[in-house]
C-alpha cells in the first residue's frame, strides 16, 4: 500500500521514468462487493489497465460434484450465486430430469416459475441498493431491503430458508405451496408496483444518477459476443437475448412477457433493463398465480437415481444472465463431471477491455452495473 | 486598570465557550446526522446508549480515545500528526468573529469576513497534508481531488461574497447583520431590489459551502466506495476522530457564515421577539436549519462524479456568479447613471 515515487528517474537508462502507478483494489475494498481484486494501472485517475484477479472464494463446487451422489450435490447449487439460488437449483434439477427423463407435474413447474421470478426480483433489489451504494447514495439500499424482506419472508415460509433455498427436487418440489404463500405473493405484487414508481421518481430520474450512468461504460453487443456476456449486460447492448425466450424451458412459453432491451450500451441501459425486468417478473408471477393448476407437486422418481451415460445440458436465465449446467454421466450414481457456466464470470471478463481509459469512479460505477457476485465467478 | 483585568477574562471565557460550542456541536451533530439518516432511511438510528441514544457521542468518543495511536511506517510523521491539528484549528478561529448575538462575539473586527474566508481555506491544505503524508495511494488521489475541488469552488463562493460586499459595503460581520434588521424582507436573501438574483446567489453560496466542507454530494475527499476513506484512510482512533469533528466544525462555520450573510444573523424575522435574549436563539435556529438541510442533502443524493463536479463549478456556477456580480453593480449604479443623463 505504500506509494513509492515511481516517477523519479534513477538516472540509469535501463529504468525509464514511469507516469503510471499500480493501484491494488481489493480483495478488501468497499466497492468490490466481496473478495474481487482488481490490479489497476493508473495514469492519475485514468485507468490504463484493470486486471481482475479472482479465486479468493474458490470452493471447488465442480469438483465437489464429482464425489457425491446426484442428489447430494443439490444444496451446492444454491451456494454458487447466493442471490439467485432458485435459478441455479432449477438448472441442475432440470439437467438431471432431462437425463433421467423424469416427468415434472405442471403444478411444480408453475411454482418453480413463481419462485424463480420472486428470486429474480430480490436479486435485482440487492443489485439496485448496492449500485447506489457504489454511487454514494446510502438510502436506497434500505428501501430495497424493506421490499426484499417481504420476499424472503414469503420464501422462508415456503421452504424454510431465506437465501440458499434448495427448494426444487428432481421431479418436483420439496413441498407444496400453501394459501399463505399464494396470498402473500399476490399482496407483494400489488405492493411492489407503486414502490417501483417511487424508485423511478426518487432515484432513476435523479439528475446526478443520470449523469453518472448515461454514456458511461459502453459495452457493445460485439464485446458481449466476444466475451460471452449475457443477461442484462447484453440486453443493455440492444440484443434481446434471454434464455427464457431463445431456449424456452419449464413453462415459460405459456406466459406473456417482454424482454426489455436498450440499445444505448451504457451503464444506464443496463440499469433500466434490470428495473424493467422487475416489472416483467411481476407480470409473469401474476399470470402464473392465475393459471396455477391443481395436482401433485412431485413426479415419479426412482429411489436410487442412476443416470444413463451421456452428456446433458440445461440452461436457465439467472438474474445475472445465462447459467448452464452440463453434466456428464458414466452410468453410476455419482456424476462424472459437473460443469457450471456462470454468467458473472463472463460478465467480469470483459471488464479489462471495457474499463480501459475510464476514470476510477466511472469504472467502479460500471462494475456496479455489471452486477457481479464473486462466489458466482469463483464457484 | 479594571479594563485590563476584564478584557483577558472576557477573551478567556470566549475561548472556553467557543471550544465547548464546537466540541458539543461536533459530538451532537454526529448524533443528529445519524438520527437524521435513520429517519430518512426509515430506521430508528442509534437508540441504545442512554435515553434515546443521547449518550452515543460519549460512547463513540470513549471508543475512539481508547484506540491505539498508529502512525504507519513510511509516512511523513510530522505532517501526518500535524494534519489533524491544522484541520481543527481554523474553524475555531473563524468562530471568534461570528456574531451570535448583538453583543455576543469574541472579536468585532472590521475584516471579519476576510478572516473567515482566509482561514476557511486552510482546511483544504490540512486535508491535502493528511493525504500526502499518509503515502497511501487512495489518500494521495484524494488529496489531489480535494485541492482541485476547493480551488474550483473557492472562486464562485468569493464572487458571491463580493456581490454581497457591494451591497453591504462593510466586512464587519456584526454591521452586516445590523443592516439586515427590521423583518425578514430586509435580509440579504430577500433583497431583490438590489439584485434580482439574490436567492440564486444564496443557493450558489450553499452549494459552494457543501463543496468546501467536502460534504455529500461533493464528498470527493472520502468517497468511500472509490477511495476507501480517502485522505483519512491511514488515520485511526482519535486522529480520525479529529478529522471527523473538524468536518462538523467546518459545517458549523459555513452555516453560521451563511446565516450572517444572507439570513439576517441574530435578527428576528418578525421585528418582535428580538433583543439580547432572543437574538442568539434566532441565530442558532437559522444555523441549525441550514445544518439539517446539509444532513438532508447528504442522505438523499448520490455522489457526483469528480469531473462533473468541476464542470458544475466552471461552466455553471462561475458564469452565474459573475453575472450576478455585474447585475448588482449595474443595479447599484443605475440611479447614478440616470441622474447624469437626465
Amino acid at each position: 500500500m505504500i506509494a513509492q515515487p515511481e516517477t523519479i528517474s534513477t538516472g540509469s537508462s535501463s529504468r525509464t521514468p514511469q507516469e503510471t502507478f499500480v493501484l491494488n483494489l481489493g480483495p478488501q475494498h468497499p466497492a468490490a462487493h466481496g473478495v474481487l481484486r482488481v490490479l489497476m494501472t493508473m495514469d492519475g485517475e485514468w485507468i490504463t489497465k484493470a486486471e481482475p484477479i479472482i479465486g479468493y472464494i474458490h470452493r471447488m463446487h465442480e469438483k465437489m460434484g464429482e464425489n457425491r451422489t446426484w442428489a447430494k450435490f443439490l444444496p451446492n447449487t444454491s451456494r454458487i450465486d447466493y442471490l439467485s439460488a432458485m435459478h441455479y437449483t432449477h438448472a441442475y434439477v432440470g439437467a438431471v430430469e432431462r437425463a433421467a427423463k423424469i416427468e415434472v407435474p405442471a403444478r411444480a413447474e408453475y411454482v418453480r416459475v413463481i419462485t424463480s421470478e420472486l428470486n429474480r426480483i430480490s436479486s435485482h433489489l440487492v443489485w439496485w441498493g448496492a449500485l447506489l451504494l457504489d454511487l454514494g447514495g446510502f438510502t436506497p439500499i434500505l428501501y430495497a431491503f424493506e421490499d426484499r424482506e417481504k420476499l424472503l419472508d414469503l420464501l422462508e415460509g415456503l421452504c424454510g430458508a431465506r437465501l440458499t433455498y434448495c427448494y426444487y427436487r428432481f421431479g418436483g418440489l420439496y413441498n407444496d405451496v400453501d394459501d399463505d404463500f399464494l396470498n402473500g405473493t399476490r399482496k407483494f405484487v400489488k405492493e411492489m408496483r407503486p414502490r417501483l414508481k417511487m424508485y423511478r421518481a426518487l432515484v432513476t430520474d435523479n439528475i446526478i444518477l443520470r449523469k453518472r450512468m448515461t454514456g458511461i461504460g459502453p459495452i457493445s453487443a460485439e464485446m458481449c459476443r466476444k466475451y460471452g456476456a449475457t443477461g442484462p449486460v447484453i440486453r443493455g447492448a440492444g440484443v434481446a437475448y434471454d434464455v427464457r425466450k431463445v431456449e424456452p424451458y419449464s413453462v415459460y412459453p405459456q406466459f406473456d412477457f417482454k424482454i426489455p432491451t436498450y440499445p444505448e450500451c451504457d451503464s444506464m441501459a443496463r440499469y433500466l433493463v434490470r428495473m424493467d425486468e422487475i416489472e416483467q417478473s411481476l407480470r409473469i408471477i401474476e399470470q402464473a398465480l392465475d393459471g396455477l393448476p391443481a395436482g401433485p407437486f412431485m413426479g415419479k422418481v426412482p429411489r436410487v437415481l442412476k443416470l444413463p451415460a451421456g452428456d446433458y445440458c440445461y440452461a436457465v436465465e439467472a438474474a445475472r444472465g445465462r447459467f448452464m449446467v452440463r453434466i456428464v454421466s458414466d452410468g453410476k450414481d455419482t456424476p462424472y463431471r459437473v460443469k457450471l457456466r456462470t454468467p458473472s464470470f463472463s460478465n467480469l471478463s470483459l471488464y479489462e477491455e471495457a474499463s480501459r481509459g475510464m476514470i476510477l469512479p466511472d469504472a467502479l460505477a460500471m462494475m456496479g452495473s455489471l452486477d457481479l457476485v464473486i462466489p458466482d465467478i469463483d464457484r | 486598570m479594571s479594563f485590563l483585568f476584564i478584557e483577558p477574562v472576557r477573551i478567556l471565557l470566549y475561548l472556553v465557550g467557543i471550544c465547548a460550542f464546537v466540541g458539543a456541536n461536533a459530538a451532537y451533530l454526529v448524533l443528529a446526522e445519524r438520527k437524521g439518516a435513520g429517519r430518512i432511511q426509515r430506521r430508528p438510528g442509534p437508540n441504545e446508549a442512554g435515553y434515546a441514544g443521547w449518550l452515543q457521542p460519549v460512547a463513540d468518543g470513549i471508543k475512539l480515545l481508547s484506540k491505539q495511536v498508529m502512525i504507519p511506517p513510511g509516512t511523513d510523521r510530522l505532517l501526518f500528526c500535524l494534519a489533524p491539528l491544522m484541520v481543527m484549528a481554523p474553524p475555531l478561529i473563524c468562530l471568534t468573529v461570528i456574531p451570535f448575538g448583538e453583543n455576543l462575539f469574541a472579536r468585532n473586527i472590521n475584516l471579519g469576513l476576510l478572516l473567515v474566508f482566509s482561514l476557511g481555506s486552510i482546511n483544504v491544505m490540512a486535508l491535502m497534508l493528511g493525504g500526502w503524508a499518509s503515502r497511501n495511494k487512495y489518500a494521495v488521489i484524494s488529496a489531489a481531488r480535494v485541492v482541485s475541488q476547493n480551488v474550483a469552488y473557492e472562486i464562485p463562493m468569493l464572487l458571491v461574497v463580493i456581490t454581497l460586499l457591494m451591497v453591504t459595503g462593510t466586512m464587519n460581520l456584526n454591521e452586516i447583520v445590523q443592516q439586515q434588521g427590521g423583518g425578514f424582507w430586509h435580509w440579504n436573501f430577500f433583497k431583490v431590489w438590489v439584485n434580482p438574483l439574490m436567492p440564486v446567489t444564496f443557493v450558489i453560496f450553499f452549494i459552494c459551502m457543501l463543496a468546501e466542507t467536502n460534504r455529500a454530494p461533493f464528498d470527493m475527499a472520502e468517497a468511500e466506495s472509490e477511495l476507501v476513506a480517502g485522505a483519512f484512510t491511514e488515520y485511526g482512533g482519535m486522529g480520525f476522530g479529529v478529522f471527523f469533528m473538524a468536518e462538523y466544525a467546518n459545517i458549523v462555520v459555513g452555516c453560521s457564515t451563511a446565516t450572517v450573510l444572507f439570513l439576517g444573523g441574530w435578527q428576528s424575522p418578525f421585528i418582535i421577539l428580538s433583543g439580547p435574549v432572543f437574538g442568539p436563539l434566532w441565530f442558532l435556529a437559522k444555523m441549525y436549519a441550514l445544518i439539517l438541510t446539509v444532513i438532508w442533502v447528504r442522505w438523499t443524493f448520490p455522489r457526483t462524479q469528480f469531473y462533473g463536479l468541476l464542470n458544475l463549478s466552471w461552466k455553471i456556477l462561475i458564469p452565474i456568479s459573475l453575472f450576478t456580480l455585474l447585475l448588482t453593480g449595474a443595479v447599484m449604479k443605475l440611479p447614478l447613471l440616470l441622474h447624469h443623463l437626465f
